[in-house]
């Protein structure tokens, strides 16, 4: 049988290792939270605000893992034409509930353009999405700096002179999204123990995950489980691999669109060269936090790790000020934080294959002693 | 059992050759419904190439395609793709598995044929949107392996599966697809226990019943005389006979794969190993080289003979010098003149020395894009420091270029290999003439002990006998030990002065080379020959 036997220390330590990350952030929040002296009140109110703000973003994550595609670092993509929406809205003085709904219609083509191109350049590149899709990112970010900075106000029409740079073209590097600001958290907001909570975007949060649940249940779905696993056997099988896997990147992006769109809704500004930069890297670092792997992830691990991930954020320059009397001590430390995750995730992730390689080779010496038992 | 009518299949002169290299010739044999026919051959004899044939596969149109035609139902087809193969009711359960390890049995079973049921969402956005039937996918899961008559649980994932439930599913996929008239099964029972490989073979019998034609390759003969109706033996790229299952033994069979008589080659040098020392001794050796994996391999080297590893392809004997070498990861011990050498650190092989000759020439084998020189010298350099002129007690090392040329002169010469002069580029040179470099590389080193892995593999017969010939010489001028690894035993039979053959992992016997032809047949597919000249190791 290919069972391998282990003791219990064994069991043990590979449980611990399984779910390293979130145990370390588990304890890093445990120690930062009594040194920051927050209460437990402002602290729920912040992780509340959290979830409603960065939930969609990440579970725009899922299906490229799904897909065997790794970490979507393309999702930045997304995040821009969000905001390309986003600045016409506001030059058209569209506000409230129908202005994102605009905004989102008006991204939809521009994330669907952008995911497709960037699934295809993924397709040459298999088995090196991740880094790929990273430096895609950056690429784009060229063009829409392009398109922002010199194309917006000369080429396309940009009227709002609240948007216009005063030397006559090019976007402001702060949007105000004040019209916009709330409109759907403020929808229905109820207080429980004193929490304010956005109904309304939670709701909007829990009927994106019923869609992952439901999409997970269709034939794309599990042909994007069967392309994720062995691209070689889906494609045998007569399954359609490459269509499958930019459908995928396609998802992902504009989903990462209206999380964009969202995200934004909450926070009021649009920073309009910053931005998108960051999201992609907070997003996958706090899903990593959340347990999940470049080839596994789940609904759980979307909101773990945005609980702690973000606890960590709202913590750690207080409590940083408060031992060292230095606040900018946290600021630093949640970008290297971010950064240190991801580094962390994908370290863990080979050795996890090469453990899993080492474990063929315990059942072949455990094969040996288990033959000579039987005679 | 054979039935009246046009045969399900008839395969009419067939050839194929591969760049001038003939690898089938005049092929014909006929398949009714519900027959089970075995074909065996040693490797390279064609069977999977006429498999390849009969699917359509890519690297059959890449290469030119086939000659000859095939029959299905009396009707000519010729099969561009394996879909087109798969749409006729044709079915391959290939030697590796091809199934998804966190899918179900059912999933893998149903895979991109899942029942589904539409929605409101899929008649918008396409039967793509479609949400899978759970229910009905486990209902036609079991329905299949019902079928077979195995004992299979439809939920359990195929990753958590022995590899015998592995392959009833692999099996039950193929079965479950509506119009199933033909199944081709490569090697099903190559990773089955005895006790699993009996229910495949029920199964079969069962299928054949319903109709099923069965194509049974194997290298297990008694499952091959049991369960078939006909035996295909197959040597050369010709089927060499054609005859009923019933009444035949395994050494008639051996004999027919295997071809030649013995007498036939140069005959053995009086020399007996077994009265040396042994220089290398592997206990309980264990390799995860995919494909080729050992499982428990205890082998004794004699110090100055050339011994030969023998045995079919997948049985493990190429996992034996890399696993040695630490090329994959290996458990087990080897001792190397009374020293224990640590595994998985191919230095330390060095550094004993120990050298190995790769099969994969141009991956591991060679610097292709570097000159003769250099080649022959780098082993040496890098684990020996020869070839060196130190400064400051060593703090510098300069290559010592006159020496390097004089030792590519010398095996240029010794081994005679064809070039414009050892400033000539690797990749530059035909197959016979690299492997050649290969060699004399393992041979600066002067090592103790030298591995030599399909030494002749993808060169001309010209070519092959003089690389043998510089293996034996270099045995018999320096004393050398030799351990040869090759799938083609008239080789091995020509220089070497024992045979180990390999089967499933472990040695399953070791004869002197001039023992009888049958007995290595015998031991490659894992029976002991009765009257062995020599016991192999229990």
């Amino acid at each position: 049988m290919n069972v391998l036997k282990e003791t219990r220390g064994e069991k043990f330590f590979r449980v611990l290792e399984k779910n390293a990350v979130p145990i370390l952030f588990l304890a890093i929040c445990a120690i930062g939270i009594p040194f920051s002296g927050y209460s437990l009140n402002y602290l729920g109110q912040e992780v509340i605000t959290r979830i409603s703000r960065n939930s969609f973003l990440i579970i725009a994550l899922l299906v490229p893992i799904m897909a065997g595609m790794g970490l979507n670092f393309g999702m930045t993509l997304g995040a821009m034409a969000g905001q390309i929406g986003l600045i016409f809205i506001t030059d058209w003085g569209i506000g409230g509930i129908p202005g994102m709904v605009l905004a989102m219609i008006l991204s939809t083509p521009i994330s669907a353009f952008l995911g497709w191109m960037c699934g295809k350049i993924l397709n040459m590149a298999k088995g090196r999405e991740m880094v790929t899709s990273y430096i895609i990112g950056f690429f784009i970010n060229g063009l829409y700096q392009l398109i922002v900075l010199y194309g917006m106000g000369a080429v396309i029409p940009i009227k709002s002179p609240a948007l216009i740079l005063p030397r006559g073209y090019g976007i402001r590097n702060t949007v105000n999204l004040i019209s916009l600001r709330k409109s759907l958290d403020n929808i229905w907001a109820i207080k429980v123990f004193g929490l304010s909570v956005p109904v309304m975007t939670l709701i909007v949060i829990a009927l994106l995950c019923v869609f992952i649940v439901w999409f997970r249940k269709t034939k794309l779905g599990q042909d994007m489980r069967a392309v994720g696993q062995d691209m070689e056997v889906a494609r045998a099988a007569g399954i359609k691999v490459e269509h499958t896997r930019i459908v995928s990147i396609v998802i992902s992006t504009i989903l990462a669109g209206y999380g964009m769109i969202l995200y934004l809704q909450n926070i009021g500004t649009l920073n309009t060269y910053n931005s998108h930069m960051q999201i992609g890297m907070f997003s996958i670092a706090a899903l990593l936090v959340g347990g999940a792997t470049v080839n596994r992830a789940g609904i759980g691990n979307v909101f773990l790790g945005v609980t702690l991930f973000h606890l960590m954020f709202i913590v750690s320059p207080m409590a940083g000020k408060n031992l060292i009397g230095q606040a900018q001590l946290g600021e630093y430390f949640r970008v290297f934080v971010s950064y240190g995750v991801i580094t962390i995730a994908l370290v863990l992730y080979e050795v996890r294959k090469r453990r899993d390689k080492a474990r063929v080779g315990r059942l072949l010496a455990q094969d040996q002693t288990d033959v000579k038992e039987v005679k | 059992m054979k039935q009246p009518g046009a045969p399900l299949l008839e395969m009419r002169n067939i050839s194929k050759d591969f760049f001038g290299n003939q690898v089938l010739a005049d092929v014909n044999f006929t398949l009714s419904s519900g027959e089970i026919l075995g074909l065996v051959g040693e490797n390279g004899a064609g069977k999977t190439t006429l498999m390849k044939i009969l699917f359509g596969m890519d690297i059959i149109h890449q290469t030119g395609g086939y000659g000859g035609e095939i029959f299905l139902h009396g009707k000519a087809v010729r099969y561009q793709s394996s879909f087109e193969a798969l749409a006729d009711g044709i079915g391959m359960v290939h030697q590796e598995f091809s199934l998804l390890p966190d899918f179900s049995a059912a999933e893998n079973i149903l895979l991109n044929r899942e029942p589904k049921k539409s929605s409101p969402v899929s008649e918008v956005f396409g039967d793509r949107m479609d949400t899978i039937d759970r229910k009905s996918m486990q209902q036609k899961a079991r329905t299949a392996i019902k079928k077979l008559g195995v004992e299979l649980d439809p939920a359990m994932l195929v990753g958590q599966m022995p590899v015998g439930h592995k392959q009833f599913t692999e099996i039950a996929r193929e079965i479950s697809k509506d119009h199933i008239k033909l199944l081709v099964l490569d090697e099903p029972t190559a990773v089955l226990t005895e006790r699993e490989a009996d229910i495949l073979l029920s199964a079969m019998r069962k299928l054949a019943e319903e109709g099923i034609a069965i194509i049974f390759i194997s290298h297990r003969l008694q499952e091959v005389i049991d369960v078939c109706d006909t035996v295909l033996v197959m040597r050369d790229g010709r089927i060499i006979k054609d005859v009923p299952a019933a009444g035949l033994t395994i050494p008639q069979i051996a004999r027919w794969m295997v071809g030649r008589e013995v007498g036939e080659h140069p005959g053995r040098r009086a020399f007996n190993p077994e009265a040396q020392p042994v220089i290398l001794s592997m206990k309980n050796l264990w390799v995860d080289m995919p494909g080729e994996t050992v499982r428990d391999v205890t082998l004794d080297v004699h110090q100055g003979e050339i011994l030969g590893v023998g045995g079919l392809a997948g049985q493990g004997k190429l996992g034996i010098p890399n696993g040695a070498m630490g090329l994959f990861p290996a458990g087990g011990t080897i001792t190397f003149k009374g020293n224990a050498i640590p595994l998985n650190q191919p230095r330390r092989f060095l550094d004993a020395g120990m050298a190995f000759v790769s099969e994969d020439r141009r991956g591991v084998g060679l610097l292709l894009d570097e000159s003769l020189d250099w080649n022959i010298s780098f082993t040496a350099m890098q684990v020996q420091e020869r070839f060196l002129k130190k400064y400051l007690k060593g703090a510098i090392k300069w290559r010592d270029e006159k020496q390097i040329q004089a030792i590519a002169k010398k095996y240029i010469d010794a081994l005679e290999i064809r070039c414009t002069s050892f400033r000539q580029k690797a990749k530059e040179l035909s197959g016979g003439n690299q492997q050649k470099v290969c060699l004399a590389k393992a041979f600066a080193v002067e090592p103790g002990l030298l591995f030599v892995s399909e030494p002749t593999r993808g060169i001309d017969i010209g070519a092959k006998g003089l690389v043998l010939q510089a293996l034996r010489d270099y045995n018999s001028k320096s004393g050398t030990t030799i351990v040869m690894v090759s799938s083609e035993l008239e080789e091995l039979r020509a220089i070497c002065d024992r045979i180990a053959i390999v089967a499933d992992g472990r040695i399953s016997g070791i004869l002197p080379s001039d023992a009888e032809s049958a007995d290595f047949g015998l031991l490659m597919v894992g029976k002991q020959p009765d009257g062995s000249t020599e016991g192999g190791q229990g």
